[in-house]
């Protein structure tokens, strides 16, 4: 299959390994195996996969895991910067896929917020 | 204590409980629900596919049914309902706004809050025997599971990432297998985004191309109309070929195209794109104005593709905040230094030389 990874060493990611009690709900809900149960704590194994979503630090009970969250969205950012109420990305079609299309034609239409 | 309306299109009857009567559900769509669906993709009447938020009986649930919990996006409901024929189980639906769980959870709106409400509501604990909530996975970033338990009770079990695989999440014990955690980005995952990405760039199109068709009458030595339909309508060709490099190839071919940032693989696209439309055009390299039109196309095409690339990050499912920040540090100077420059090109090709 297909091996899509984005840009490499940026990921806001980290890990107190101190911290961490083994419990594992990071692991559940990474989309993309950034993480591994070694030997009763969690480790990074696949650092560069990470796309910040946040969920395994939001589910980290001890604060163990984390990282600064975000949706890697240009169209987002763009209008973060100009100012438009669309910083948090947005919306769409698909029910489980896809991030943000959409800010495109909040835009246009001149809503605030995107979607 | 609310529940969801009974005179909603989708709903057939209802289940009676304790809380009162809970809209009933089929797990079968009709016509309209997949028409619905269609319309969404292309962006018509997107943000008003939503349905009242609440708990929903699909078909005929008991106090000892599993309770799936969702997004009030119509999509990602009949996604989730279709997913189970044959299946009695309750579903409740958290008000995203008609957003679907993964944007929502990272919005926050789909979170722990909002669930805990809902779980309130609803009156779920006197309408199911057991203490458990099945969530979506890509729910993660806006609900924290220790957080929900401490406030109703309930505990949070993630579920697949897709709903077509609940039926063999539900039957093996609530247990999900790795490929089940891992969230994908197949060729046609990519290819329904296309539609959407498409409309949004073709508004921005019917503005500008009528622009370039005048301006390429204008100038030049020959009358308007023999410029407009050679060098305004190459124009129009020009700029559709960048939408279709950046908007719709790059997203389809995005594996196998060079480089990480999508910028990059735009540019690769885009840069492919002007060779061939070069390759339509061998005969204007003989005089000074039709070298620089395509020199001015070699800027524009790739240019537009980059940006309309970079912009699919958004509707990508692995591409992270910090690393769109970092891309967009080169990218984008860059794409507005070559629309520009190419821009002035193509301008002096029509009028000064």
């Amino acid at each position: 299959m297909e091996k899509l990874i984005y840009l490499r060493d940026v990921v806001t990611l980290a890990l107190d390994r101190k911290k961490c009690i083994g419990c594992g709900l990071c692991l559940v809900v990474c989309p993309h195996e950034v993480l591994i149960m070694n030997n009763g704590h969690v480790s990074i194994e696949n650092r560069d996969l990470c796309m910040e979503c946040g969920a395994c630090a939001l589910n980290c009970p001890t604060e163990a895991v984390t990282v600064r969250a975000g949706v890697g969205c240009a169209a987002a950012v763009i209008n973060s910067a100009l100012g438009r109420n669309a910083s948090s990305c947005c919306c769409v079609i698909e029910p489980d896929a896809g991030a943000c299309n959409g800010v495109r034609e909040a835009k246009i239409s001149g809503r605030t917020g995107c979607c | 204590m609310s529940l969801p309306g009974l005179d909603q299109p989708f709903v057939k009857g209802s289940v009676q409980t304790r809380m009162g009567p809970v809209p009933r559900i089929s797990s079968t769509l009709v016509r309209a629900d997949r028409w619905g669906s269609i319309k969404a993709r292309w962006g018509v009447g997107r943000m008003r596919y939503t349905i009242e938020p609440g708990l929903y009986a699909l078909e005929n649930p008991d106090e000892k049914s599993p309770v799936l919990v969702t997004a009030n996006y119509k999509m990602s409901f009949d996604r989730l309902r279709e997913a189970l024929p044959g299946r009695n189980a309750w579903i409740l639906v958290l008000d995203t706004n008609g957003i679907n769980v993964w944007c929502a959870a990272g919005k926050g709106t789909f979170g722990t809050e909002e669930l805990v409400r809902h779980i309130e509501s609803s009156g779920l604990e006197h309408t199911v025997a057991h203490r458990k909530l099945i969530l979506p996975q890509l729910s993660g970033p806006g609900v924290a599971a220790f957080k929900v338990k401490k406030l109703s009770g309930f505990d949070v079990i993630y579920g697949p990432i897709e709903a077509k695989d609940l039926p063999s999440f539900l039957d093996a014990g609530l247990k999900a297998t790795p490929e089940m955690r891992r969230k994908t980005f197949t060729i046609k995952e990519r290819t329904v985004l296309v539609p959407v990405e498409l409309v949004g760039t073709l508004k921005w199109a019917l503005i500008i191309l009528p622009v370039f068709f005048f301006l390429g009458g204008l100038g030049g030595p020959a009358g308007f109309w023999s410029g407009a339909l050679n060098h305004g309508l190459l124009a129009m060709v020009a700029l559709l070929s960048a939408v279709a490099a950046g908007a719709v190839l790059t997203p389809i071919f995005l594996p196998w195209l060079p480089g990480r940032a999508f910028s990059l693989k735009g540019l690769a696209m885009g840069l492919i794109t002007a060779i061939i439309l070069t390759a339509f055009r061998a005969g204007n390299f003989s005089d000074l104005a039709g070298r620089i039109e395509i020199l001015a196309w070699f800027l524009i095409i790739p240019a537009i593709a980059a940006y309309l690339a970079m912009n699919f990050t958004g509707a990508s499912t692995y591409t992270s905040l910090s690393g769109v920040k970092k891309e967009m540090k080169w990218a984008v100077p860059l794409e507005i230094a070559a629309g520009t420059a190419g821009l002035l090109l193509w301008l002096g090709s029509r009028f000064v030389t």
